[in-house]
């Protein structure tokens, strides 16, 4: 067992190397030492390469976050954004809001992919409420499919209305158009974590059941709704802004919790690191790959993550202290 | 209890509402040259028949293999796999020499492939799962992502320029029909029907489960790997004509499973057949010549099969 200490000083050692790298590679030639001598390297590094960068760190942090928070919740490893609705019916509320009010905002595009992401998620508790608790596997799967079954309406509005090129970049999420100015939301995708920060220790307590959190008086409804709240709005600005990036809110919070046991207040700033680290590194294969064209950072994370979540099926159960 | 005389009226029943589907099919809004459009139309007709057959049988079988009424092949990543390999051999040839090769070739290549390498998968996922249901297709779903992954992969690698072309495979298709492969599918059809018809007794048997059919002098391990040939056969047949359609096959069976729960496959097969036909080729009239949109019939049949696997999987929870 490492103590999360440990996890954070790699993933904090780690996270400055690969933004150095992430910043340096790309298609324009980009020299460190030109900054400050060569007006164009430094707009290069301001407009493109650092908002980039900046970008998957926050989208890496907070979606671990996010998937975190799920499994806690609702006390099951296998769940993340993905696999509850959420990403799918954010991606709806943008289709709409874009089908009626092309001239809508970002934020207002956000604000009503936020709110569909919301209700897609508690339809999705219903069904939840449904099944046993203790059928692990039947609840991601379940989920698994919900997801899809919104996809699918979402790709029938899109071929009805001449949009699937608009949900092309949705679903599959990919950083090559983030530039200055257009990635700023994700910002508040980091307020919304440290919010889930200041409160994890009541989620653990809602995490065991209505029952037990109300005895040791915490707000149950309370906390589920709070709860269901941020991940709805982190979930909905990264598919505004970049699109949908599979499996890290599945991946990074199992790995942590394999490394350093379950406890969210510790284990969240390793949980953000350790998802940053994972999206900067697979966002750097995938430029290095097949250069000068990219590869969405998405299919690299789908080819990782689907694979160390396989491990994660299979691997001999683990006893964990709750 | 019902009766095979009951069986028999029910495929008599589909089989007439199939014909009158068909015939409006062909003839319904034609303007102009009729030659054309019937020989248009027949193709389509041809092809839908194809697939419905080759998804319905397929899951059939696949249900019959794993004794349970919420599996299909498309649930468990078989198509994507299939897409994967393809993409493989077009990434080992070239584009240029793979263009070149014709469909009978390619096929003949692709479709042992996707042989060895379904039963590779389903003893993985099957040897893994230790029974529990849940687990088995979560992992099949996982599975499939991966391939899909791995596929859009290969195909960025392949070409960039050419990649939005290579990406439409991966929605279903029942709009445009590519002649040679047709005539693939339509042999495949043919013989496979030969030796399930043969087999229709044995696999009333496998149906009471591994021990039973072994005590009733079942060569279990041998038929159950030769079903598994065979769907994986079907699966590349449908797969290569339309694309993967993870639920189509699950929508049909629980079609099939609520309309006459105790048939035996002598009745269930042709009903799987016809049940899938009437579905694709009503679907299509209504969806392409009445309300005149293109290619969003395999969206709806997804949308559906969805919400009935949804239904199935909370029936059975509760």
């Amino acid at each position: 067992m490492f103590r999360s200490s440990q996890i954070n000083a790699i993933n904090i050692l780690l996270l400055p190397l690969l933004l150095i790298i992430s910043i340096s590679i790309g298609a324009a030639a980009f020299h460190w030492s030109d900054v400050f001598s060569n007006s164009d390297t430094r707009s290069l590094l301001i407009y493109s390469r650092l908002p980039r960068s900046l970008a998957i760190i926050l989208t890496g942090a907070t979606l671990a976050v996010a998937g975190m928070v799920l499994q806690i919740v609702l006390r099951n490893r296998f769940l993340e954004p993905n696999m509850v609705g959420a990403t799918q019916s954010a991606a709806l509320g943008i289709l709409l809001v874009s089908i009626w009010f092309p001239q809508a905002t970002q934020l207002a595009k956000m604000s009503c992919a936020s709110i569909v992401a919301l209700l897609g998620m508690t339809l999705f508790l219903f069904l939840f409420r449904r099944l046993p608790p203790h059928r692990q596997m039947m609840i991601p799967l379940i989920g698994i499919i919900y997801g899809s079954i919104i996809e699918a309406l979402v790709n029938f509005i899109g071929v009805e209305t001449n949009t699937l090129q608009l949900l092309a970049v949705w679903f599959a999420g990919d950083f090559s158009a983030v530039l200055a100015g257009r990635y700023e939301l994700l910002w508040l995708t980091g307020l919304m974590a440290l919010v889930i920060y200041f409160l994890a220790d009541r989620l653990t307590i809602a995490g065991l059941g209505q029952n037990i959190s109300t005895s040791l008086g915490i707000n149950y409804a309370q906390m589920m709704w709070i709860s269901l709240i941020t991940v709805a709005m982190i979930t909905a600005i990264v598919v505004v802004t970049v699109g949908q990036i599979p499996f890290i809110g599945l991946v990074v919070p199992n790995i942590v919790s394999r490394l350093a046991g379950d406890r969210l207040r510790q284990n969240l700033p390793s949980v953000a690191l350790m998802g940053a680290n994972a999206l900067l590194v697979c966002d750097i294969i995938g430029r290095i790959i097949d250069p000068p064209y990219e590869i969405p950072v998405s299919l690299i994370f789908g080819i990782v993550g689907t694979m160390i979540f396989l491990y994660l099926l299979f691997r001999k159960p683990t006893v964990h202290a709750t | 209890m019902p009766s095979p005389r009951s069986g028999a009226r029910f495929l008599g029943v589909l089989g007439i509402l199939l014909i009158i589907a068909s015939i409006l099919f062909m003839t319904y809004g034609v303007k102009g040259s009729w030659d054309f459009v019937l020989q248009l139309r027949g193709k389509k007709l041809l092809m839908l028949l194809t697939v419905a057959y080759a998804v319905g049988v397929s899951t059939l079988l696949f249900q019959t293999l794993t004794h349970n009424p919420i599996l299909t092949p498309g649930l468990l990543g078989y198509d994507s796999l299939y897409l994967l390999l393809q993409t493989l051999t077009l990434f080992i040839f070239g584009a240029v020499g793979y263009a070149s090769i014709g469909a009978f070739t390619k096929f003949t290549i692709e479709a042992p492939l996707m042989m060895a390498a379904s039963l590779l998968l389903f003893r993985t996922l099957t040897r893994n799962s230790n029974g529990d249901l849940a687990r088995l297709i979560l992992t099949g779903t996982i599975f499939g992502v991966m391939f899909r992954s791995f596929n859009s992969l290969l195909q960025r690698l392949i070409d960039p320029t050419l990649f939005t072309v290579a990406q439409t495979s991966y929605f279903a298709q029942f709009t445009s029909v590519n002649v040679s492969m047709l005539m693939i599918g339509i042999t495949v059809m043919l013989i496979s029907t030969i030796w399930i018809w043969r087999m229709r007794y044995q696999l009333d048997v496998m149906m009471l489960g591994r021990n039973a059919s072994i005590a009733l002098g079942i060569n279990y391990p041998r038929l159950s790997r030769n079903i598994l040939l065979w769907i994986a056969l079907l699966v590349s047949v449908s797969t290569a004509l339309v694309g993967p359609v993870s639920f189509f096959g699950l929508l049909i069976c629980a079609l099939v499973n609520a309309c006459t729960p105790s048939m035996t496959h002598r009745l269930r097969i042709p009903a799987a057949f016809l049940m899938a036909a009437l579905i694709l080729v009503c679907g299509q009239l209504i969806f392409e010549h009445v309300l005149g949109m293109q290619g969003v019939l395999s969206v709806v049949i997804e949308f559906c099969g969805g919400l009935v696997f949804l239904w199935l999987a909370l029936k059975r929870q509760s």
